[in-house]
């Protein structure tokens, strides 16, 4: 019988679960890190759905129309091969998800309900109401526990992951750890590392993201060698509520089953997206949504009285069918805005919201780091320069079932050099301790949060929608200046019990480091490719631009190193995108 | 409301799990649309009394604000609920903070509910699918049923039934509503129904159905309007159906 091996799995989202299950499938053991319990992960405030050919509406949809779609909105910048591999899987895992007990939406028959989502024109999104993500999230929480009582998981919740030790020829062979309440500092040997950290919204400050998706875990590895690509693609949501503490999703769904966005021109409503782009109307992909929404607000000055917001509009349908179809998220707009979605136009505004970049990978999910693996929004694979709504949950569950049996496979027939002694994790474990000392020692006039503020106000400035050269050299040099005044952070909370001040300056240290590679990948692109875009150069520019960035960490200056590498656009050649006309495939 | 100033909290606190609890008061800014999560994300970026005495920032869990993780569950006001989606237009003031004490206090409004995890262990919380390979297509639902599994799926373990409850605590071990109802949850699904009998069995047990009081308290505070007792009723009901078949088959 063959040894038993252990994978350290990182983050307990849907990526991070699924490939947990898959690796005790697969006879191994898993050691489970998160910062929360994982039935509270952010995996569980996707709302719309997830997309999967099934086929079930007569519109004799394909998998390699889905293939296209979201190769075609991701603006021919994503892994062709892995792209195709998803889509072709997607219909598989949905079964996985029924069996399992998600409680998708039916139709009168009891087959699962499809809905239109934004770039594709078939009704392709399956969906669990208004809040899928929960749903599937809570299935692959229930299976892991199961496996929890078997004994072959051991969950670690309310853990901080602070960085991966590697062995002397450089092979990631196991991670350091806090203990949020008792703030204990352990070393753990995994014979493989995956990340599934999720993404780096807090880098942004306000966003659609939950607190605790801040990219810290994924600025450490980055700061240890492993590269990042693309990330200078930060999805811009077209409709969320404007919030002073967070920005709440208003689910692509809305658009999906009939809403309709708006705003007043010339004393009528104006609906500018079904104008401006007729073939797909309100349903263009979110980079496309968003940008009109800008355009409209701020350089026509078009917003609701003044104010950067535009209606979207579901209170021409029937309250029954959206009770059932978007029932939660229409409670959630009464509850924080105190008006009735279902009878006045709800006020909304682009925001921050996903990152299609993120942690390089090949197409098994290793990470240039022998040993460490990256799943999930963490990593950079399946969304180009644009991810199409519903595809990030389809993502985050393939991604594991990719990952999940490569860590296996990579723990029993990689080439991981010698074994961490106890020497080698005493130190590691020594360098975070001191680390953490220091933080509980700074008596700066800087504070913590503040700063974070500051940061999330410039990134949201300067790196969102509209980019322009002049100032991203001007907000690099300013986000610079607040990883100096980290420096001169104060600690308020110098207790040794539970202090999440203490372990917030930690991260936000990563957070800035991550927000000067998203800052300076964007400066470099020059040209306009799905959600990067550049008045200056409007245009997509394939022979120079038809390339994964990749960012290295530089230890001197704390910058990161540009470069641009070839990836796999073997499938679809690339082609103008424009959805102002229906798609044309290209066999 | 909008001539407010200030907003005036009084919240308990409490530096360890062993130590005494000790009130202190904080002062935040008004704005429109302010909740409590968002007041303490204020206090934290200056964390000073409204006496002006410097202070260590509150500590509490949230991660989404959206109320979906149900993290933020703490009791505001004399009543457990989500603090993200606790808005200061609709509370009085002083706003009184205060942990959900039935679960351990870690430090401030921060608690341990990994009971309520261990719970779902016990209750056989899953559908026991052979694995999550390809096995042919799952089953057609009445779409009903499956309405009322997504019902009940909303439960986000956020706790407020069981701070609400009086029969979950130290002098009971009641596992509490939010877990019990899960049982029924599972009990629904055309596989997970396979299952049924151990489920039942499970909550005949100490701790289970027979220590559900019947209050009725849990279905007034649940966030995501469970209908708690309905389906505490129904299973009260399935547990003693199983009860005689079980005396009959043995």
């Amino acid at each position: 019988m063959k040894d038993k091996k252990k994978i350290i799995v990182v983050g307990g989202g849907l990526s991070g679960l699924m490939a947990a299950l898959k690796i005790c499938e697969a006879g191994g053991d898993v050691d489970l890190f998160s910062y929360c319990p994982v039935k509270r992960s952010h995996s569980l405030c996707a709302q719309g759905g997830i997309n999967a050919c099934m086929n079930t509406k007569g519109e004799g949809d394909s998998i390699w129309e889905h293939f296209d779609d979201t190769v075609y909105g991701g603006d021919f910048l994503a892994d062709q091969t892995a792209v195709k591999g998803m889509t072709d899987a997607a219909p598989k895992l949905i079964k996985m998800f029924d069996r399992m007990g998600v409680p998708f939406t039916r139709t009168a028959e009891g087959v699962l309900d499809l809905r239109n989502f934004g770039g594709q024109k078939n009704k392709r999104t399956c969906f669990a109401g208004s809040t899928t993500g929960q749903q599937l999230l809570y299935a692959l929480d229930e299976q892991v526990r199961k496996w929890e009582v078997k004994g072959n998981v051991k969950k670690y919740e309310f853990w901080e992951f602070i960085k991966v030790i590697k062995n002397k020829e450089g092979v990631c062979r196991g991670i350091v750890a806090q203990n949020m309440n008792s703030m204990e500092i352990q070393a753990f040997r995994g014979d493989t590392t995956i990340l599934a950290t999720g993404g780096p919204g807090m880098v942004f400050g306000r966003c659609t993201a939950s607190t605790i998706c801040n990219g810290s875990a994924v600025s450490a590895v980055y700061q240890q060698g492993a590269h990042l690509a693309n990330t200078e693609f930060i999805q811009i949501h077209p409709t969320a509520i404007p919030g002073t503490d967070k920005n709440r999703l208003m689910s692509e769904a809305c658009r999906g089953e009939g809403g309709r966005v708006w705003t007043y021109k010339d004393g009528k409503p104006w609906y500018f997206l079904e104008e401006m782009y007729p073939a797909y109307g309100n349903l263009v992909p979110r980079d496309v949504a968003s940008r009109a929404i800008y355009d409209v607000c701020v350089n026509q000055g078009l917003g609701i009285n003044g104010e950067n917001r535009v209606y979207l509009d579901l209170s021409h349908i029937d309250a029954d069918y959206l009770e059932r179809k978007l029932g939660g998220i229409l409670e959630m707009y009464s509850e924080f805005v105190g008006d009735d979605p279902r009878k006045v136009p709800m006020q909304i505004y682009p925001s921050v919201h996903y990152s299609m970049g993120g942690i390089w990978v090949d197409p098994k999910h290793n990470t240039n780091v022998p040993g460490l693996m990256a799943s999930g929004e963490c990593d950079y694979q399946y969304h180009g320069a644009n991810r199409l709504g519903a595809n990030s949950l389809l993502s985050a569950a393939y991604s594991g079932t990719v990952s999940g049996p490569e860590a296996m496979r990579w723990a029993y027939e990689g080439e991981r050099g010698s074994d961490l002694t106890d020497e080698d994790l005493a130190k590691a474990q020594q360098e975070c301790v001191d680390e953490f000392e220091a933080i509980l020692k700074m008596d700066g006039t800087e504070n913590a949060h503040e700063l974070h503020h500051e940061l999330g106000d410039l990134m949201n400035k300067y790196v969102t929608i509209v980019r322009v050269n002049k100032e991203l050299d001007y907000c690099f040099d300013e986000v610079k200046k607040i990883l100096a005044r980290w420096d001169n952070i104060g600690v308020t909370d110098t207790s040794r019990w539970a202090n999440q001040e203490a372990m917030f300056i930690r991260q936000l240290r990563n957070m800035i480091i991550y927000a000067l590679v998203v800052t300076k990948s964007a400066r470099m692109r020059d040209e306009s490719r799905g959600a990067h875009y550049k008045a200056e150069f409007p245009q997509r520019d394939d022979e120079r631009f038809m390339k994964t960035t990749i960012a290295d960490f530089d230890l001197g200056t704390s910058e990161p190193k540009i470069s641009y590498i070839e990836f796999d656009h073997s499938l679809i050649k690339p082609r103008p995108r424009n959805y102002a006309v229906a798609k044309k495939e290209d066999k | 409301m909008a001539d407010k100033k200030t907003v005036h909290f009084i919240i308990e606190r409490q530096d360890s799990p062993t130590s005494a609890p000790y009130t202190e008061e904080f002062e935040v800014p008004y704005r429109p649309a302010l909740n409590v999560v968002a007041s303490l994300m204020e206090i934290q970026k200056n964390p000073v009394t409204k006496d002006g005495k410097k202070t260590r920032p509150i500590v509490w869990e949230c991660n989404c604000l959206e109320k979906v993780c149900g993290a933020c569950m703490m009791v505001i006001n004399g009543k457990a609920q989500q603090a993200c989606a606790a808005l200061i237009d609709h509370l009085e003031q002083p706003i009184r903070l205060s942990p959900a004490r039935t679960f351990p206090v870690i430090r401030d409004l921060l608690i341990d509910r990994s009971v309520m995890f261990e719970s779902l262990k016990r209750i056989q919380g899953w559908v026991n699918v052979d694995g999550s390979w390809e096995v042919k297509d799952a089953p057609i639902q009445n779409p009903k049923t499956a309405a009322t599994a997504y019902e009940i799926s909303h439960c986000m373990t956020c706790g407020c039934c069981m701070e609400a409850c009086p029969n979950v605590g130290t002098q009971s071990d009641f596992i509490g509503p939010a877990p019990t109802v899960q049982a029924h949850l599972f009990n629904l699904h055309p596989i997970g129904k396979f299952n049924k009998e151990e489920r039942l069995d499970a909550l005949m047990e100490k701790g289970g159905i027979t220590s559900c009081g019947n209050s009725q308290n849990c279905v007034e505070v649940c966030p995501k309007n469970i209908k708690l007792t309905t389906y505490l009723a129904q299973l009260n009901r399935d547990v003693n159906k199983q009860a005689i078949k079980n005396i009959f088959n043995k």
